[in-house]
């Protein structure tokens, strides 16, 4: 648009002032939530300044020791276990969707239709379908209460493979002729100029599944039974107690705030790439 | 640096008697250090037969030798070979030294070899200075030698270029033609150069190969080719405008064709229906007392010269006459006046030369 004029210009802010706010309020009420004392949020009216109590609470929070009911679970180990499962979920998704997406294109082999068909007809599958079954299969694999439990099941995506499968379909054929020609194997070919290339894919696909395995809730909640496998997301809400007995609200929204910020930390530091990658037309 | 044998080579896809051929067993000898051009329309299947050389297509029956190698069953990176491709495929996110290098790289030669090596290619290619760059950072013409750069510090047997001219602007392709035929002059590579222009075929060749629906039509020096083309469809192709074919009847010194009868300078070959091919700039006198009529219909001026197209009874004919001269009138018949050693006699049924 290069419309210019004064309202409209007053009104694409107010617009995206609004929004700035619908957003941003929660986390600033989380925010002064975990500066106060409990008993200063639980009676109304809800502060809105922030408090004092901010040193103590994250102190609470990261160490575990608290009083009261409800987990006590410390927050830096949670943190850890998040952070290793969003890693080995990004990570894994990538490197898996990556090859599947470089054999589905550039391989002619038996039954090539089939998977490709098979891995796309899962996109409709969502982990909530078949998290009875996949369960099933974890534990008797023995493998509740782990790593591999925790992000095996969740690798495997149909999304990714087919993101990269486009992506390898727009690279131009005599690229692999002229590598070819070079004496470059398959996998000499997919390393050097194949991966390269689709940096910028990988980058941006690494943050959406980041912060996709982050948030992960449903299937941690199930395959974790023991606290030291509690995922941060898990975490704040064993935090809760049940029942009348009292929730250290200003612990758990401290806690809260510290689990936003991995996440936030990958958007803000792989944003340029991120961009690029969504945009980028460059072959 | 080796010969290259093509042995009745045919490519088919698909197979049994749905298969489509798109190259009749094609049989040529490309020698030593040769520079043969294959040229011919779109889709004459001129860019699979060099890519059949090169490895990337299939040899579905025949076959191809560099040397004395047998190469059907033989991957492309070790027949020894280099190839510039259309629109370069240079690697886009390396720099210009790194996609010279790479092929390098694989072959595991020692680091300061391949820097040599590179130095040498882009000095003779003045690429020096922009070594570091990356493929989107250059002109057509620089990645165009960067491509060129790229098959050299292989030092392969054989040179392979697919339309390698094509993406650049007539005046950078003329430069270029003459830098690619200075090139084979020093370093005396065997090379195959595909094209459709007649021009570069001509101009770049010393031997080259005409084909035509996947049939090799003609394989000869730019000279034979143009003197005594071996079919209709070579006779048509090479020439800029093309050799004026007439069909019709040859009895004695007569040739009757568009309903009026011309007196040859000599006999036909032989009686009954046949292709006459005459060229455009092969006519004695334009101007004579006595010849064939040709009527003159629309006149084109370029320069050194003028095309007059016309007829000859109700036959299309052109001619090509000196641009200095005072030109004819539109509407003019014209007397032509030309020798036997001009006329081209084709077989109307096979239109092969006779």
């Amino acid at each position: 648009m290069v419309e210019r004029r004064p309202w409209l210009d007053a009104l694409s802010h107010l617009v995206l002032i609004l929004g700035v706010l619908i957003i941003a309020l929660p986390v600033y009420i989380t925010f002064v939530a975990s500066t106060r004392s409990t008993s200063e949020i639980i009676h109304p009216p809800m502060p809105i300044s922030i408090g004092s109590h901010m040193v103590e609470n994250y102190q609470a929070a990261l160490s575990g020791e608290r009083e009261g009911p409800g987990s006590k679970a410390a927050v830096g180990h949670m943190m850890t276990v998040s952070l290793v499962m969003a890693l080995a979920i990004a990570i894994g998704k990538i490197a898996i969707s990556l090859l599947s997406a470089f054999a589905i294109v550039y391989f002619r082999f038996p039954g090539r239709m089939l998977f490709f068909w098979a891995v796309f007809i899962t996109l409709m599958l969502p982990v909530e379908v078949r998290i009875g079954p996949t369960y099933q299969v974890v534990a008797d694999l023995g493998l509740l209460n782990s790593y591999a439990g925790l992000t095996i099941p969740l690798i495997a995506s149909a999304t990714a493979t087919f993101l990269f499968r486009q992506f390898f379909l727009t690279v131009p054929e005599e690229l692999t002729e002229a590598s070819r020609m070079d004496g470059a194997s398959p996998m000499r070919f997919f390393i050097d100029v194949l991966l390269p290339l689709s940096s910028s894919s990988i980058a941006a696909l690494f943050v959406i599944q980041f912060i996709y395995g982050w948030n992960q809730y449903l299937w941690p909640l199930l395959v974790t039974t023991d606290e030291s496998m509690y995922p941060v997301v898990i975490g704040i809400k064993r935090m809760i107690s049940g029942g009348e007995a009292q929730t250290d609200w200003a612990v758990i929204m401290a806690t809260a705030m510290l689990a936003m910020l991995p996440p936030a930390l990958v958007v803000m530091l792989m944003q340029r790439w991120f961009v690029k990658g969504l945009v980028d037309t460059e072959k | 640096m080796a010969s290259i044998s093509l042995r009745k080579v045919v490519k088919r896809y698909g197979c049994g008697p749905k298969a489509n051929q798109v190259i009749h067993s094609v049989d040529a000898e490309v020698l030593d250090g040769e520079f043969v051009v294959i040229v011919g329309p779109s889709g004459c299947g001129k860019s699979t037969l060099l890519r059949m050389v090169a490895g990337l297509e299939e040899i579905s029956a025949g076959e191809i030798a560099i040397g004395p190698l047998v190469v059907n069953q033989i991957e492309p990176a070790e027949r020894d070979i280099a190839m510039v491709f259309q629109n370069y495929a240079l690697y886009p996110h390396m720099s210009v030294f790194e996609n010279m290098a790479y092929g390098l790289k694989i072959k595991k030669l020692p680091a300061a070899e391949i820097k040599a090596r590179v130095d040498k290619a882009a000095s003779i290619l003045e690429l020096s200075a922009l070594l570091q760059r990356k493929p989107r950072e250059l002109s057509g013409g620089q990645r165009q030698r960067v491509a060129m750069g790229r098959a050299i510090v292989r030092k392969p047997q054989v040179f392979l270029f697919d339309e390698p001219l094509s993406n650049l602007d007539a005046k950078l392709r003329a430069q270029t033609r003459l830098e690619i035929q200075k090139l084979h002059r020093d370093l005396g590579v065997t090379s195959l150069f595909v094209t459709h222009d007649q021009v570069e075929a001509m101009t770049l060749a010393q031997r080259m190969i005409v084909m035509n629906a996947g049939r090799m039509e003609q394989f000869g020096t730019p000279e034979e080719v143009y003197a005594r083309p071996a079919s209709t469809f070579v006779a048509g192709f090479i020439g800029s405008p093309p050799m004026n074919l007439l069909s019709g009847e040859a009895r004695g010194s007569y040739f009757y064709v568009g309903g009026i009868s011309l007196d040859l300078p000599a006999p036909a070959p032989k009686d009954g229906a046949l292709i006459l091919g005459l060229r455009p700039e092969h006519l004695d006198h334009w101007n004579a007392a006595t010849g064939w009529p040709f009527q003159v219909e629309m006149i084109e001026m370029l320069g050194a010269e003028r095309l007059v197209y016309g007829r000859l009874g109700t036959e299309a004919f052109t001619l090509r006459i000196d641009g200095t001269q005072v030109p004819p009138l539109l509407g003019q018949t014209l007397m032509l006046e030309l020798s036997a050693k001009h006329l081209h006699w084709f077989d109307a049924e096979t239109r092969n030369r006779l």
